[in-house]
């Protein structure tokens, strides 16, 4: 352990502002659609009007003589070479993996999916041409609601049926937990399908230089991007450069090898030009892979005096048509959150991968632990109500103390810090809640037409993905480490080098602060490099909210080893030897005598003169590391949110909103508060707005943001956001944070919705709970009680009465 | 999001617009704010192959003081209704409705002579300038007429314009200070379409409605007049019950459209809702 870890620290916790920001708020990004190489033609894809079809012919010829058009392709004229989209998470042995052509060349089994390219002079001339492409289709059944997809009877989406894997686990005895206990509650929750919205639509150019290829891509994951276009598409690695340029958002939706991109790479090959594809926003909706899209059961046994004895979860995932990147793996990530912050006796978790004619689903923010925290947190909600307890005292009594971290779950994990009671009682307060409750009961009491509700959310997650031997237990493809190297420039100056390919979340920054306090350099002195792989050859990307929970730790384990080496140059030039040598805020010096140092700087022009350094020692003061964490990251925190909902319309207003999140030590302050609000905005998103719809011929209803409502600043509430600080059990003490608030805030708004409308029957609202949904809820739950009658019972009795 | 080829003409004078227009026939458009004709352009669900771009022609801009009417350019942007002195004196309505459509970037571009000649029901100032008894003015090859908002709205996005007639302003009765508004929109999220909106207008007398107008937004391919409800609430008591009563006939003789926003059943329930809120608030009860 170096030194600087118990020196003052001068930037960690600064609040600073980003160094990318002046770049992108002026207008000088370089997205990858803004790349214009010279000769460069662009593609525009014909996609399958149809949810599933057998193809019988495609004549591309009627392109060719139109204005501009260079080529046209069918998936015919890909059949050799284009392979298969690999799935790098085979999470069973038997798993079907049914084969991905990146173009059809036989069948369609989604509406989206390409058929046919044109390459052209302009992306007009492209678009334009799209309309002289003749495919013939078959039409065959689609196959849409996941429930019925296993039945015998049902249309098959592969050959091989709809199945594709069922994954279990189990711990303690379930059977024991459930039978003769007190109460046994089960609910089914549906998590609706997501389209991911990132601001920049994705875009590809690939460019072909005799055998070599490089890939700009909008995307996550250059690193695996390259591993995968050389492991699956026969590409030797050497050969492949790919560069995330800026990257404006992906929450998981740029976690993926897309069939684009393995296409334009193809066709650049085929035609000897740079060529180009960026989506419109429809093409977006259609084809960016979807989220969650979930049936859960869920089922609860508890004492009468709500000690939790056991959960049982069921799930069936609509995988889409196939399976991508990470598709089987996401409900995984969740399975071993169901249990959340509470103790039990017993768990048990079963998984059934249903394969569908619709867009495949793959990570979105959150992956698989949005999911879990709803069904758990909602389900605690109606445990509560059962047993007349209120719902936060309920929590408590299952929750692990913070006296008991570390602390072994029911999943296996190790919590290694946590303290809910601290987050729980600094988010009561902020909130009022005891004032809002009794706001709640006066209007129930007056039988209100707009019912004030409020929800808790108690989360946990685990994140800073992966500890790589977890990864290879649940057969993941890769591994979980991270890479950072350090090059110290003969000015002083330094460029750091990360593994770790942000596409918004501000590295540069962060990595900055941890570097200048590492080293002792100015924050201004550091440069950050990262989303080329021939500038930042090794790195598991950015995805699981592991960049900083890995990617710094690696950071700090380069920088230790540039101290380590200055340290000895520095012991030459100071005539000492190392172990009487100290190093802080960037200065080495003799212990007992402060006034024979050298600063870091001084060492490195040292070195690169390499006049006088010691024997044995390579002239350069640069470093590489990787770190494997030994375990995930736990963030937690209490959310609560009051919404009051208009009984008459049922519009749902959210009232205040309160955030305290534990996601330990904090390096930039507003970036974390950035993270969570964003995270908070798109949890709410999935609980009041958004859903991605199909059809019953399997058409996308919902193709433009007109019909995909994603709600804007006007739309939220100010958030009051507080932090807790238990530090986690690594070097720098930091969590996660990319997903917390996504995780957290969904619940919660939905339980506020509920809680409201539980005096007037309402059990549940089926997510995003629009206004018609929770009207159609109230009126099945027969409606108000006779004007001026005071609604029975309060908030907490609805089960009881 | 990539339109179709089409050629593009920036005219400098009404005549000449005219003539463009004229000599594109079928196939020629105007195009203002561009806020409704260009997403459809670029979903390519329209393929006009002349633009015939009003952005220059000044003389179609602004608010101006016609006695006992008030005359609004048809190229006067959602902005400007918002912020416009005399719009807020004398119909306050479309002031009020004005400043709910989408988002401030839209209103900065999108017209209202473009919202009225677009006629989509959705859209929240044809209900307004229906329930304003305005009248839209139009001038084409054969010369101007004027055509009352009750005859203007045909069917879904068709309105009694001719092809190679350009709007160019409406002119809106003037409301006297005994005369209350209230426009009640409801949608999902703030930039959203209406799922139902309610104009209401209602002039008191005596603790009384003397007269109320109501147009419906979203309750059928064309803004319609909620003619029930005017019969009912003309001489009801100024109370919220009475008001509430009158509303609910609001979904009388409308065919409200099923997307996902919202089924028929409901807006019919929504629209019922609305407007005994618009009345109150416009009745200031
Ligand atoms: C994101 C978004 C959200 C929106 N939300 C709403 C909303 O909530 N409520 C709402 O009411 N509207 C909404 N709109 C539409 C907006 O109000 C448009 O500005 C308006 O409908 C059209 O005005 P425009 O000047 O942009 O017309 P344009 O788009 O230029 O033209 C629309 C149509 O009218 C014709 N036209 C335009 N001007 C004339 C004229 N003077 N004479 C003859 N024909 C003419 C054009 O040929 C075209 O067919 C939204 C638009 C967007 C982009």
């Amino acid at each position: 352990m170096t030194a600087t870890v118990d020196a003052p620290t001068a930037e960690l916790g600064k609040a600073r502002l980003r160094k990318e920001d002046a770049k992108l708020l002026t207008g000088q990004t370089n997205w990858t659609d803004n790349i214009k190489l010279t000769g460069m033609l662009h593609l525009a894809f014909l996609r399958s009007p149809y949810a599933h079809a057998k193809i019988t012919r495609v004549d591309v010829s009627g392109a060719l003589g139109q204005p501009g058009v260079i080529a046209a392709f069918s998936g015919a004229d890909f059949a050799a070479e284009q392979g298969s989209l690999p799935c790098a998470w085979p999470v069973t042995p038997d798993i079907v993996i049914p084969p991905h052509p990146p173009m059809a060349v036989d069948e369609v089994r989604y509406v989206g999916e390409a058929v046919a390219v044109v390459v052209a002079r302009d992306r007009y001339a492209a678009a334009d041409a799209l309309a002289s492409i003749d495919v013939d289709y078959e039409p065959l059944p689609p196959v849409l609601d996941i429930r019925t997809a296993l039945d015998p009877g049902s249309p098959k989406v592969h050959e091989a049926g709809n199945k594709s894997y069922e994954w279990v686990f189990a711990n303690g005895d379930v059977d024991a937990a459930f039978s003769d206990a007190p109460v046994v509650l089960e609910r089914t929750y549906r998590q609706q399908r997501l389209i991911p919205c990132a601001m920049e639509p994705r875009a590809v150019v690939a460019q072909w230089v005799g055998d070599e290829v490089t890939l700009w891509s909008a995307t996550q994951i250059p690193h695996v991007l390259r591993f995968a276009l050389s492991a699956f598409f026969g590409i030797p690695e050497q050969n492949v450069r790919v560069i995330a340029p800026d990257v404006g958002g992906g929450f998981g939706s740029k976690l993926q090898v897309t069939a684009e991109e393995v296409l334009a790479v193809l066709i650049g090959r085929k035609i000897g030009k740079p060529v180009k594809w960026a989506e419109t926003r429809t093409e977006g909706n259609l084809t960016v892979h979807h989220g969650r899209d979930q049936w859960q059961q869920i089922k609860i046994a508890a004492e009468a005096d709500g000690r939790i004895r056991g959960l049982s979860v069921d799930l069936l995932a609509d995988m889409g048509a196939y399976l991508m990147l990470v598709t089987p793996g996401v409900p995984l990530l969740g399975a071993f959150m169901f249990p959340a912050i509470y103790k039990m006796d017993a768990y048990s978790f079963k998984c059934t991968g249903v394969f569908s004619t619709k867009m495949p689903t793959d990570a979105y923010r959150g992956a698989g632990r949005p999911e879990a925290t709803f069904a758990i947190e909602r389900i605690m909600d109606e445990l509560a109500a059962e047993l007349g307890i209120e719902p936060l005292e309920l929590r408590e009594r299952n929750w692990i103390k913070h006296e008991e971290f570390p602390y072994t779950t029911i999943c296996g994990l190790t919590y290694d810090s946590g303290n809910y009671e601290a987050a729980t009682a600094k988010a009561r307060e902020l909130f009022d809640y005891d004032g809002l409750r009794a706001e709640q009961r006066l209007r129930n009491e007056r039988g209100d037409k707009v019912r004030l509700g409020i929800g808790i959310s108690t989360f946990t997650e685990m994140c800073g993905l992966a500890p790589s031997r977890v990864l290879g237990s649940l057969s993941y493809g890769a591994g979980g480490w991270e890479h950072a190297a350090i090059r110290m420039l003969p000015t002083g100056k330094v460029e750091v080098v990360t593994g770790s390919s942000a596409h918004g979340q501000g590295h540069e920054t962060a990595w900055s602060q941890i570097v200048a306090d590492q080293l002792g350099v100015p924050f201004e002195d550091i440069r950050v490099l990262h989303g080329d792989t021939q500038v930042s050859p090794k790195g598991m990307d950015t995805y699981g909210s592991r960049s900083l929970a890995v990617g710094g730790l690696a950071l700090v384990s380069a920088c230790d080893k540039v101290v380590a080496k200055a340290k000895i140059i520095a012991a030459a030039m100071l005539e000492a030897s190392a172990d009487d040598l100290e190093f802080s805020a960037g200065r080495f010096s003799v212990r007992g005598d402060p006034e024979a140092s050298k600063t870091i700087q001084e060492v490195a022009l040292a070195t690169f003169a390499a006049h006088a350094l010691p024997e044995g020692v390579e002239p350069s003061l640069d470093s590489d590391a990787t770190y494997d964490p030994d375990n995930f990251s736990f963030p937690h925190g209490t959310h609560l949110c009051a919404t009051e909902v208009d009984t008459e319309t049922g519009f749902v207003h959210i009232r205040s909103y309160v955030a305290v999140d534990d996601v330990g030590v904090v390096v930039n302050p507003l970036i974390v508060e950035g993270q969570v609000h964003g995270g908070i905005a798109q949890g709410i998103a999935q609980a009041l707005y958004e859903e991605g719809v199909y059809d019953e011929a399997g058409n996308l209803v919902t193709t433009t943001l007109a019909d995909y409502l994603v709600p804007s600043a006007a739309d939220l509430p100010s958030y009051r956001t507080e932090r807790t600080t238990t530090p986690a059990s690594n070097r720098l003490g930091v969590k996660g944070v990319g997903e917390a608030g996504t995780i957290a805030s969904t619940p919660a708004v939905v339980n506020a919705i509920v809680d409201a409308l539980r005096p007037l029957g309402v059990q549940d609202v089926t997510m995003p709970c629009t206004p018609e949904r929770v009207w159609r809820a109230i009126q099945a739950a027969h409606g108000q009680p006779a004007q001026g009658q005071p609604a029975q019972g309060s908030e907490q009795s609805g089960g009881m009465a | 999001m990539i339109p179709a080829k089409f050629d593009y003409v920036r005219p400098s004078s009404v005549g000449d617009a005219v003539s463009a227009l004229a000599g594109g026939g079928e196939d020629a458009k105007v195009i203002a704010g561009g806020q409704s004709l260009l997403p459809l352009l670029r979903l390519r669900l329209a393929y006009p192959e002349l633009l015939v771009d009003i952005g220059g022609l000044d003389e179609l801009c602004g608010v101006t003081d016609d006695g006992d009417h008030l005359l609004i350019g048809a190229r006067t942007t959602h902005y400007q209704l918002v912020h416009d002195p005399l719009i807020t004196e004398h119909c306050g309505l479309l002031a009020q409705a004005a400043g709910t459509v989408a988002d401030p970037a839209v209103r900065h571009r999108g017209t209202l002579g473009g919202s009225i000649a677009h006629a989509d029901p959705a859209g929240d100032l044809p209900a307004v300038v229906l329930a304003l008894d305005a009248t839209m003015i139009a001038t084409g090859p054969a010369g101007g007429r004027e055509i009352p908002a009750g005859e203007f709205f045909v069917d879904y996005l068709t309105t009694a314009l001719a092809p190679g007639e350009i709007l160019t302003g409406i002119r809106v009765p003037k409301l006297g200070a005994d005369w209350g508004y209230r426009y009640e929109k409801f949608h999902r999220t703030a930039q959203a379409w209406a799922i139902v909106g309610v104009a209401a207008l209602v002039r008191r007398s005596d603790g009384h409605v003397a007269e109320a107008r109501v147009g419906l937004t979203n309750m059928g391919s064309v803004p319609i007049r909620a003619a029930a409800v005017e019969t009912a609430a003309a001489g009801a008591q100024a109370s919220p019950e009475a008001l509430r009563e009158a509303a609910a006939g609001a979904d009388e003789g409308t065919q409200p459209p099923a997307d996902l926003h919202g089924a028929p059943d409901y807006r019919r329930h929504l629209a019922r809702v609305l407007t005994g809120r618009a009345l109150e608030a416009a009745a200031g009860v």
